[in-house]
């Protein structure tokens, strides 16, 4: 068991990526690990994040240029599979949470037939115990009135209730990485702690890999055991706590979020100079 | 500066109505910064748009500098007071170039065509006079909440009201944006009332903050409070805690 | 925009001109990357110089008859061979675009501003201004189009003037509707109301914020359109109540050759040709303008 854990879910070596014939690569020369552990990526807009967490579950367009020298998961190649077969990997061992769940929800199924469907596909139950597991779902994922919301359809429910129910359906598949990218953003302050203490929980429970992207720095030190630093493009450091932070823009970063415990007339803005002439070209 | 009793937002008729904000009051001091917090639905952005004469279906007294003003405004009413929107996206003309969007406040109150002082805007929030040839698509997000600020306070309005001013923008870009705000305030001694779900940006810019929750004020913080971490309600608490992890 | 200034300023109001082929330039540039939309806009800039040119271009004179020339299938001579008079098909097709063009253009000089303002002001204003503009709007929709021409044509004397005025009366309802839409969205903009909140008057806000949104649909909406209002002008010029004899209008021209199909293919045929590849045209145009003027549908 334990030496199972050590060993990497995933593994990206020298992944590039580049939008059509766009000079500036969007993502370039990103390697990490993902064992069964959390880690976060953070950056801001632009920085390639989001464009890391989608050319990993290849959703990224056609125009997109992917290069990798590894980008392996359990062991295989995703960048030789086949679109039907990712399409496989993506429901079960592969799960994505994204932004805004309310359009990663069918709009036209209730939320029930939702993670009815789920139930049937990876549990192999029919009917009214595919129902019954959903019920038991919604109230796993501490949804206070599971049989009314079973009824309810997407654009009924609120951000937080639809983040739990993409987590509900997660869970179902019991997948080997999760990759969540910005899952609190579009949620209320009070309910962003409650979804995230939830997806930490469920996925040290199913002991699966999480890699949490955000630009919230704070946000992701609470809960990942590793961070990953992105600027333009390039991982610039490799965090395990914010106090150990070297690099300017890391720096800069964490100094320029207003902190109401060490009130400053006016906070500190980044010196791009400076960490554009830190980055190794 | 600022002095609201008994403002209620009513929306839609008898039967379906809904009770955004329900009968508050406050005032503002002149030069005073201050900050509403809240979440989605709460009723802030509503409070907001009531104070700026955008929502015209409430009840109650506004005053601003000691005189009453209504749902309808005037011209002498609409330059106490300018607004900040959150989307630097949505709030300027696309099709609009940068020097047109700054000077069209001044041609539509028909006191000059506004040129000469686009650029003058420009330079105090930091921008080169050349973007006043660009259109908003050329420029980045951050430049954009600039313009944005530039055209409010170019009525030179001694109130400027905030809707979540930086919550669409990236941390470093949000900093340069509150230390811009701060400098204008300090310079022209604007008073603010920022609105916002981050209680952080609200702490840092703000000497006194109002908690809304279902259209009421349930706390009231100071600066001293904040930095100490004191609230008074189960609300502010449940708030302060889960935006601070 | 162009103003006079007073003292030194950094800060210049640019020039039309220099705006216009800014834009133009930018255009083309990206019209280089669809093929099959260059092709529509050169189709139709190629009909524009023929009627333009017409005179120059025409190897015969239209209406010049020659009975011993009658019927004579595609030859060096004739391209598109000769109707029944012995008139040249070539040059009254080639004339006939004259025809084509002016109806194309007015009818959309007509309709697009009508509906426009239509459609913003019911848009921008809403209630009962809303309710009797779009009532309105829905009774003229309702027609069928071409029964409605017809009837005007009936009525007002056949022609192409009168053609025109049917044709406009029945096309506009759509164009504003469509601008109605976009007025819907565009009001409830942060940039409308930060105008409000500096006091620009509704009028300003209309025709300042609110109109130059909806332009580009609009202007998209009437290239789509324009097929429509050849294949219905054509449609009157068959039925006899477009353009009279002896003008070549294509629609006469099929109808005058309808008689003689089965054995003079050529005299039908040719001008159905024209009547297709024109509306081809401005179809290939107007998808390849949506594409350009409006970025939702623009491909990834």
């Amino acid at each position: 068991m334990q030496d199972r854990d050590l060993s990497p879910i995933l593994s990206v070596q020298n992944l590039n990526v580049r939008f059509g014939r766009n000079a500036i690569a969007a993502v370039s020369n990103v390697s990490f690990d993902v064992a069964r552990e959390r880690i976060g990526i953070v950056g801001e807009s632009g920085s390639g994040k989001s464009t890391t967490g989608r050319a990993i579950m290849r959703l990224l367009p056609a125009r997109a240029n992917v290069i990798a020298d590894r980008l392996d998961f359990n062991g295989e190649p995703l960048l030789e599979k086949t679109e039907k077969e990712m399409g496989r990997l993506r429901g079960k061992d592969l799960a994505l949470i994204m932004q805004d769940p309310r359009y990663s929800l069918n709009p036209v199924l209730t939320i029930g037939r939702q993670i009815a469907e789920s139930a049937k596909l990876h549990l192999g139950l029919k009917g009214e115990g595919a129902m019954a597991h959903a019920r038991h779902m919604l109230e796993r994922v501490r949804i206070k009135d599971p049989d009314r919301v079973l009824k309810l359809y997407a654009h009924q429910i609120s951000g937080g209730m639809g983040q739990r129910v993409m987590i509900a359906m997660m869970l179902l598949a019991k997948p080997k990485l999760v990759i969540a990218d910005e899952p609190t953003s579009a949620l209320d302050v009070s309910v962003r702690k409650d979804v995230l203490v939830l997806l930490d929980e469920l996925v040290r429970e199913n002991n699966s890999g999480l890699i949490l992207i955000s630009h919230d720095i704070r946000m992701v030190a609470a809960f990942c055991e590793r961070i990953l630093v992105m600027y333009s493009g390039r991982i610039v450091e490799t965090l395990t706590n914010l106090e150990e932070a070297q690099h300017p823009y890391t720096k800069g970063l964490i100094a320029a979020m207003p902190d109401p415990r060490r009130p400053v007339r006016r906070l500190k803005v980044l010196d791009r100079a400076s960490i554009e002439a830190n980055i190794a070209p | 500066m600022i002095k609201v009793e008994n403002l209620d937002v009513v929306y839609g008729s008898k039967n379906a109505s809904n009770h955004v904000v329900r009968s508050v009051s406050f005032d503002v001091g002149r030069g005073e910064t201050l900050g509403i917090v809240g979440e989605s639905g709460c009723g802030k952005s509503t409070l907001l748009r009531s104070l700026a004469g955008l929502e015209r279906g409430w009840t109650g007294s506004i005053a601003f500098d000691g005189k009453p003003v209504g749902t309808a405004r005037n011209r002498e009413e609409l330059k106490l007071a300018q607004m900040v929107f959150q989307d630097p996206y949505g709030s300027l003309h696309p099709r609009h170039r940068i020097g047109t969007a700054l000077a069209e406040p001044l041609r539509a109150m028909g006191l000059s065509d506004g040129w000469s002082e686009a650029s003058k805007a420009l330079r105090q929030v930091g921008l080169p006079e050349h973007f006043a040839n660009r259109f908003p698509h050329e420029l980045s997000g951050g430049q954009r909440q600039r313009v944005a600020i530039a055209r409010a306070l170019i009525l030179s309005p001694p109130i400027l009201l905030l809707d979540e001013p930086t919550s669409a923008l990236d941390l470093s870009i949000q900093a340069e944006v509150l230390n811009l705000l701060a400098d204008q305030r300090e310079e022209r001694n604007l008073t603010y009332v920022l609105v916002s779900h981050d209680l952080s940006v609200i702490a840092h810019m703000c000497d006194r903050v109002l908690v809304m929750q279902n259209g009421i004020f349930v706390d009231e913080l100071t600066k001293a409070d904040l930095a100490e971490g004191v609230t008074h309600a189960a609300y502010s608490r449940e708030l302060f805690e889960s935006s601070f992890l | 925009m162009t103003r006079t200034l007073q003292g030194t300023q950094a800060v210049q109001p640019p020039g039309m001109t220099q705006r216009f082929w800014a834009s133009t330039s930018r255009v083309i540039g990206k019209l280089a990357d669809e093929p099959l939309g260059m092709a529509g806009f050169l189709i139709l800039a190629l009909l524009v110089l023929i009627a333009i040119f017409a005179p120059l271009i025409a190897p015969y004179d239209p209406a010049r008859q020659m009975l011993g020339d009658a019927l004579q299938p595609p030859s060096l001579a004739h391209w598109a061979g000769t109707d029944e008079f012995g008139r040249d098909i070539l040059s009254r097709l080639i004339y006939g675009t004259r025809i084509t063009i002016q109806t194309v253009l007015s009818v959309s000089l007509i309709v697009g501003p009508i509906g426009l303002v239509i459609g913003v002001v019911a848009g921008f204003f809403g209630g009962r201004t809303d309710a009797i503009l779009m009532r309105a709007t829905d009774i003229v929709l309702s027609f069928p189009s071409l029964i409605l021409a017809l009837a005007f044509a009936a009525s007002l004397g056949a022609g192409l003037g009168t053609a025109i005025v049917a044709i406009s009366l029945t096309a506009w309802p759509p164009i504003a509707r469509l601008a109605r839409a976009e007025a819907l969205v565009v009001r409830n903009a942060d940039y409308v109301a930060a105008a409000r909140l500096y006091g620009a008057s509704p009028l300003r806000v209309l025709f300042f914020y609110i109109a130059p949104m909806c332009a580009p649909s609009v202007i998209v909406r009437l290239t789509l359109n324009m097929a429509g209002i050849i294949l219905t002008a054509a449609s009157l010029g068959f039925l006899g109540l477009g353009a009279q004899p002896p003008s070549p209008e294509w629609g006469a021209m099929i109808s005058s050759g309808r008689k003689f199909m089965l054995d003079y293919w050529w005299v039908a045929v040719m001008p159905g040709v024209a009547i297709l590849l024109t509306s081809l045209a401005f179809n290939i145009a107007g998808d390849t303008l949506r594409d350009l003027l409006d970025p939702r549908h623009a491909r990834s």
